[in-house]
């Protein structure tokens, strides 16, 4: 008689194929339900109620902020808050990822500066940068330079030391190689080792991504004239969850778009890369 | 045996030891290499094989004594040495190709690079059809099985022309029908190119059938130090010239092969039979042996 896995409960059970898909949206479709459920409960008690917009009531906010110019500032803000945070992110992450490859590459191909650097570093790294933003604030100012040092400093030191280790990883056999090919020092960390460690850049900044974030909009909800933090934190004081909900989706939908291309560059260019893992 | 070292060979290894903290590995080595020779060491398992390897290449210091490459004292690993790893040896950002050509690539200025790429390109062609990997020069190391890699390995050295090839345990990872395959393949291109070869293994069958000589480094020996349990570090037990027969496998199916395998494995490989030092059969022209006071204490 042929065995008959179940097809949800217990450890040998094989959902079948076609059902996977529609099991993983699921909970998804459950949350929205009960949330539509609620909010049109509540809405027929109180259409005042602020607490739990509607979908059409999402659809106007979204309509003023992103589609209709402001009057006080001609833009649009929905797009100009998008545009100032994707731009701190960058700046941020993006220096990070440069400065923390080179100091992460050098300390783990120089043993006289990874010695002299790796203490500082892990003391460095294990600081809770938020703790540190009032210090950020005081030193660079609250304009841009303040919240691009606070992403700044929040991915650096976890670059670094994640740079340095995936550079000690290569195997010491493969770098007495380079040498018996004739390169030189500067060969070696620029040619050899610099190329097998780029993938790994990529997935620390993926991995970054999601702190880059919060460090964004902590900073933005307590000093910034725009920006998707600062917009969450302003309509707060009004009870705008019809604003708050869309822009809450879509930072979610920026950072996994972020998140995904990242992974696509990596399996795409370095395909090498994937493979090893 | 000789009795001083001939310091116009190849290789010179003289009273060398290395201990990593207080284990003694290497104890006293002695060791002659001629041009040409195609040299195995063979040793139990842990005996300090890699680790005299690896002082060979420069990749570590010795503690004690000299060792001479071409009359100089050996520096830093650099192009006069190629190595090829049981693995690690490829580059898994760089095709096959590009594996090939990077030796020649690092050691030519920038200007150079440029002015002579097709140059190069075509000389790492001509290695990779001497192992025969042409119709796959664009693929990537993890593309390829394990003898396939370890092909690209060899041209990869072999376009360096070094003055000596060291491997450890090159085929090691491989399954026994491609372990033989190159070793038939590796006889062919040491013949070809009249190549040095420093090759290590912990396979008694692979170092007699490829070597045209044989060093046994084993810790299961006896000397004059008392305490004669000691930890010992590794010594050359045993040094045999091997004809170079037919480069075919059917010798390995001769008798004369077995018996020779047989007596090494009891030599070197046995740790109930441990020889006195002076009694050691170093038979080969080239090996000589420089014994300290306490051991050779003979009355
Ligand atoms: N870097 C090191 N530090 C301490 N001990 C080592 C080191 N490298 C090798 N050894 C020791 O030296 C001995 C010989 O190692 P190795 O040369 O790799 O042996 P083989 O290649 O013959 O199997 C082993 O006992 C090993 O534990
Ligand atoms: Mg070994």
């Amino acid at each position: 008689m042929m065995r008959k896995s179940p097809f949800l409960l217990g450890i040998h059970a094989e959902p079948p194929r076609l059902l996977r898909p529609v099991l993983g949206i699921l909970p998804i479709v459950v949350l929205v339900a009960a949330y539509l459920v609620v909010s049109h409960v509540r809405l027929q008690e109180n259409p005042r109620d602020k607490l739990t917009p509607s979908v059409s009531q999402m659809v106007s906010a979204v309509k003023m902020m992103a589609f209709t110019r402001d009057n006080r500032t001609g833009t649009y803000l929905m797009w100009a808050d998008t545009l100032s945070s994707l731009r701190r992110i960058a700046i941020g992450l993006g220096s990070a990822a440069l400065v923390g490859l080179f100091l992460g590459l050098h300390m783990g191909m120089l043993p006289g500066m990874g010695v002299t650097l790796l203490p500082a570093m892990t003391f460095l790294s294990t600081v809770p940068p938020l703790a540190i933003l009032p210090v950020l604030f005081i030193i660079f100012g609250v304009g841009e330079l303040g919240k691009v040092m606070l992403i700044f400093i929040g991915g650096l030191f976890v670059i670094t030391r994640d740079i340095y280790y995936a550079t000690r990883r290569i195997p010491r056999e493969q770098i007495v190689k380079a040498l018996t090919l004739g390169a030189s020092q500067f060969e070696l960390i620029f040619q050899v080792v610099l190329p097998q460690i780029m993938p790994r850049l990529l997935v620390v900044v993926r991995l970054s991504l999601g702190a880059a974030w919060l460090f964004l909009i902590a900073s933005e909800a307590i000093a910034s004239t725009d920006g998707l933090g600062y917009r969450i934190f302003l309509v707060r004081r009004y009870l705008s969850m019809d604003i708050i909900i869309p822009y809450v989706l879509w930072i979610t939908l920026l950072g996994f778009l972020m998140d995904s291309a990242l992974r696509f560059i990596v399996n795409r260019r370095y395909p090498w890369y994937a493979a090893a893992q | 045996m000789r009795e001083m070292p001939d310091t116009n060979s190849l290789l010179v290894l003289e009273d060398v030891y290395k201990a990593y903290g207080a284990k003694v590995v290497l104890d006293n080595i002695d060791l002659i290499v001629n041009g040409g020779e195609l040299c195995t060491v063979v040793g139990p398992s842990g005996c300090g094989k890699s680790t005299l390897l690896r002082l060979v290449l420069g990749q570590e210091t010795p503690t004690l004594g000299r060792i001479l490459i071409n009359h100089k004292a050996v520096g830093y690993p650099c192009p006069d040495r190629g190595v090829v790893y049981q693995r690690y040896s490829l580059f898994p950002h760089l095709s096959v190709i590009q594996n090939v050509v990077l030796g020649k690539r690092l050691s030519a200025g920038i200007f150079e690079r440029i002015s002579r790429r097709q140059e190069f390109l075509d000389e790492a062609m001509y290695f990779l059809e001497k192992v025969r990997l042409a119709e796959h020069v664009d693929k990537y190391p993890h593309e390829l099985s394990g003898g396939m890699q370890q092909r690209v390995a060899l041209a990869q050295s072999l376009i360096m022309k070094p003055g000596i090839l060291l491997m450890d345990e090159p085929f090691g990872a491989l399954d026994p029908g491609t372990r033989e395959e190159m070793q038939v393949f590796l006889l062919e291109l040491w013949e070809e190119f009249g190549m040095t070869i420093f090759f290590v293994t912990h396979d008694l069958e692979e170092a007699v059938f490829l070597g045209t000589r044989i060093l046994v480094l084993s810790q299961f020996y006896s000397d004059d130090r008392g305490d004669a349990c000691a930890q010992r570090g590794a010594r050359i037990v045993a040094d045999y010239p091997l004809a170079r027969r037919a480069s075919s496998t059917v010798v390995k199916e001769q008798a004369e092969f077995g018996e020779l395998i047989q007596k090494i494995r009891h030599e070197g490989f046995d740790p109930g039979f441990r020889q006195h030092v002076r009694l050691f059969n170093l038979v080969h022209d080239d090996s000589f042996q420089t014994l300290t006071e306490e051991e050779h204490n003979m009355e």
